[in-house]
Parts: C-alpha cells; structure tokens; sequence
C-alpha cells in the first residue's frame, strides 16, 4: 500500500497540483490578456475601452466569460456534431500542453526533457488541425475558407519558423528550453541574431493568426472565418486557445531570443526579482507588441502573405542557417555539446 | 540610387517602424471619449428627438388640427383626429404619433403653423415593448409639459434662421 502511494500515487497527484499551478495562472493571463488588448488598443484608438465592470473594468474579462458560459451552444444542423464539438477542444488542448515543458525559471519546469523545442514546434503545428476541423464540421462556406487559409498560412510559416529556431539551435548546441536559456547567459541571442529575432516575431503573428496576417478570421470577408458557426462554450475555447497560443509563443520568443527568465543584467537590483517574474515581464513585452501591431498596421491581402512566407522569409531564414553555421565553424565558436 | 534607397527601408522595416512609432504616441494622446450615461456632448438647437405637443402660456392647447404635420409625414407616422370642442373651438380627438415609424425627419414640426408639434432634445426614451413608443395624445402633451422651458429656449435660439 505504501509502496503503491510513494510510487504511483503520490507522483500523479504532485504532478496534477503542478499542472493546476501552471494552468490557472494561465487561464487568468489569457483573460487579462483579452482585457489588455482591448485596453491598448482603445488607448491607441484615442479611446477609453473597458471602463465599468469593476475598477478601471478589471472585472470585464470575466464578466465576458460569465457571458459565453451561460449563453446557449448552438449547433448548426448541417455540422458533423461530434468533428464539430471536439475541435474547440482539440485548439483549447493543444494549446495548455505546450506548456508542460516551457520553463518558468531555473529548474521549474514540468517535464525537462531534452527535445523541448521540437515538443513545442511539434504541438504548435499540430493547432491547425483544430481549426481546420472546425472549418469543415461546421459545413459553412465562411468557415471552410477561413480553415484553408488558416492551414496554408500555419503550413508556411512554419517552415521559416524551423529554420530560424536551427540557427538558435546551432548557437546552443541542445534542444533542451533550459539549456537554450541558460546558453544565453552573457548575451541574449537578440543582440547576435537580431533579424533572426525579428523574423521569428513576424511568423509568430502569422502562425497564431494574429494580425496583420489574420486572414482566417477576416470580418471584413469571412465574417469570422473558421469560427463562425461556434457560440457560447465552444467558441470561448477556441478564444482561449487562441490567446494561450499567443502567450505560448510569446514565451517561445523570450526563451529563444530574449534570455528566458534572465534578468537583463545579473548584478544587485535586477537578480533579487525571482525567475518566474522576469518571464512574466517579458513575455507581456513581446505580447505589448503583438497587440501594438495589431492597432498600427491594416490585414495583408492573402497572396501577398504567401508571398512574404515563401518568397521572402523562407529564403532569408536559409540563408541565415549557412551564415549562422559557416560563421561559427569559421571562428570556432560551436558550442560543446555536454 | 532610389532602388538602393527603397532596398534600405523595405530591409530596416522602417516605415513599418514609423508606423508603430506614431500609434505608440498615440497611446499618451487625452481620450476623446465621453463616458456616456455620465457625461454627454453638446446638442444643437436643431436636434431632432422625441416629440412633444407643447401648450400656450395661458394652458391652451396649441394644436388646431390642421393636419398639415399628418400630411407631410413621409413615414406616415402621425394619426389625427379632429372635431369641434364643447365651446366651439376646433382641436384634435386624438393625436398619435408612433415613434417607430418616426424617422425625425423634422418635417411635421417644420410644417406646423402654431408650434405645436416640436422634436425635442430627448433622445434616450428607449422602451422595452413596441407598444410603449406608440404614443398617444396625453403622452404628447405629457411630453411637451415637460421640456416647455427647454423648448422654449431652443425655439427661441433657432428662430433667427428660421
């Protein structure tokens, strides 16, 4: 009995408090997330956003939530019920189980395995498959289009995308997320690998469907692309989902580029703020900046997209990995694998 | 030269960069927002909102059934009946207006000879039933008792144009 407790139970029950403690203070990220984005974007609009649920509106993502929770989930009769129902899930899923194994700070990590990064890219490539299913469930012309574009965007982008993240990994020499954080000790890979840095930002927009590339959903043609058909519950998920990813590779773009949970410089005042904070704090930076493009820059039109992923950041992000190589095998300067 | 110029700015993402620039400062600009049910902007003279039947000094009704109002009505919003009161003076029986047909177009208060039928500055009169906006002669009159000294003004600061 004991031996049953100390191996088999105790370790599930720690391991779902630990999933309760990464979970929950995301799901309320995600919803001042919504909150914040509303907030900046109404300021750079000259207007106030929300205002009046609670002090300064503070209450409002949770009063919207209240809303979509109480409201009626409506199945469209034409939709295949059971594709249609488990897509939701399928993008709400995909989204919390990145985050098994992005680290918060220095060893707090909940699964610390060694393919970290491929774990990542893998699960994020695996998200177009809940909106291309809610997109053909829903049997509705607007969704259809909506899920086609969403799949070609994400299908494209990810190929740049792996090619920035390869050259990051030639300058760590692992694809642990630790080992990747902690190789940027003296210098964030910002500072050596800055158009790198900036390309990897412009495919996360794209790959979360986050404007200027937010052709899946385009009101002004699609009404709202592949979740038109969904209400209440089921499309809460898919805005959660959505808002977890953009958090999640937010978070990718900080452990890659921006030092992980480093303090920007390791002397007094900066290394006594704890780990998990200085991840906060530049995960809400890069998503200040998803949000501030979204309120400067007008939808790129859809072959202009595929263009800028084929033609443009495919080929430079290639270049970059010879570059990147040759520059570090010429100076020798390949980091030693442990 | 202005090939290498325009290759420059597409690579730097400059005017993209100047672009986020200028919203960023936006974001510092004052609100142009008024928080609504608690503040409101200014209303012209002009402004055409609910309708009111409104009196003279002395109580007297100012409608004298002309039906001219009924007449110009593009939407055909306005019901009149008339007929002749108890000390022989001529005056409406019934009067309604139903404010969902209404499109405030101003026309029946241009029209009337006696400044009876006015719109006035109320514009949050918003009911739940369709019924409510259907409004009768008492709500009109009603209505004019109300906002006299508002109307009165308006009339007063619109007449020179008129």
């Amino acid at each position: 009995m004991v031996e049953l407790w100390n191996n088999y139970l105790w370790p599930l029950i720690w391991i779902v408090i630990l999933i309760v403690v990464i979970v929950v203070p995301l799901l309320v990220a995600v919803a001042y997330l919504t909150y914040a984005e509303r907030k900046v974007i109404g300021a750079m609009h000259l207007r106030k956003g929300p205002n009046v649920v609670g002090p300064f509106g503070l209450l409002q993502p949770f009063a919207d939530g209240l809303k979509l929770f109480l409201k009626e989930t409506v199945i469209p009769t034409g939709a295949n019920r059971g594709v249609f129902i488990a897509a939701p899930m399928v993008t709400f899923f995909l989204a919390l189980v990145a985050w098994a194994v992005i680290p918060f700070g220095e060893g707090m990590v909940l699964a610390n395995i060694n393919v970290g990064i491929m774990y990542l890219f893998a699960i994020s490539s695996l998200g177009v498959y809940g909106i291309l299913m809610a997109g053909w469930a829903s049997n509705s012309r607007y969704a259809f289009l909506g899920a086609l574009r969403s799949a070609a965007q994400m299908v494209s982008y990810e190929v740049a995308m792996g090619f920035i993240i390869i050259t990051v990994l030639l300058c760590v020499g692992s694809l642990n997320l630790t080992d990747i954080v902690m190789a940027q000790k003296t210098v964030w890979f910002v500072i050596p690998l800055l158009p790198m840095a900036v390309l990897f930002f412009i495919s996360t927009l794209a790959e979360t469907n986050r404007h200027p590339f937010d052709l899946p959903e385009a009101e002004a043609e699609l009404v709202a692309g592949y979740n038109v058909e969904y209400s209440a519950m089921t499309f809460a998920m898919f805005f959660l989902g959505e808002y977890a990813n953009m958090i999640l590779m937010a978070g990718m773009t900080v452990i890659l580029f921006f030092g992980g949970w480093l303090p920007p410089i390791d002397i007094a005042p900066f290394n006594w703020i704890p780990d998990p904070v200085w991840f906060a704090l530049k995960i809400s930076a890069v998503l200040f900046v998803f949000i501030w493009v979204r309120a400067a820059f007008p939808r790129y039109r859809y072959d202009q997209l595929m263009r800028l992923g084929w033609k443009v950041f495919l080929p430079i992000s290639l270049a970059a990995v010879v570059v990147v190589a040759g520059v570090l095998v010429a100076f020798d300067l390949t980091p030693v694998v442990k | 030269m202005s090939f290498i110029q325009r290759s420059i700015r597409t690579v730097f993402l400059t005017e993209l960069l100047s672009g986020m620039w200028l919203t960023f400062r936006y974001m510092f600009r004052p609100k142009v927002t008024i928080n609504y049910p608690y503040e409101k902007g200014p209303l012209s003279p002009r402004f055409r909102g609910e309708h009111a039947l409104r009196r003279y000094p002395n109580g007297e009704e100012r409608c004298i059934a002309c039906k001219l109002c009924e007449a110009t009505c593009p939407a055909q919003a306005i019901t009149i009946e008339a007929e002749p009161r108890d000390d022989g003076s001529r005056r409406t029986s019934r009067y309604d207006i139903d404010m969902t047909k209404c499109i405030y177009c101003g026309f029946c208060q241009e029209a009337c000879p006696v400044d009876a039928i006015v719109e006035g500055p109320n514009f949050e009169f918003a009911t739940e039933t369709h019924e409510e906006l259907l409004y009768d002669k008492g709500k009109l009159l009603a209505n004019g008792e109300r906002w006299e000294t508002e109307l009165a003004v308006r009339i007063a600061a619109d007449a020179p144009y008129r």
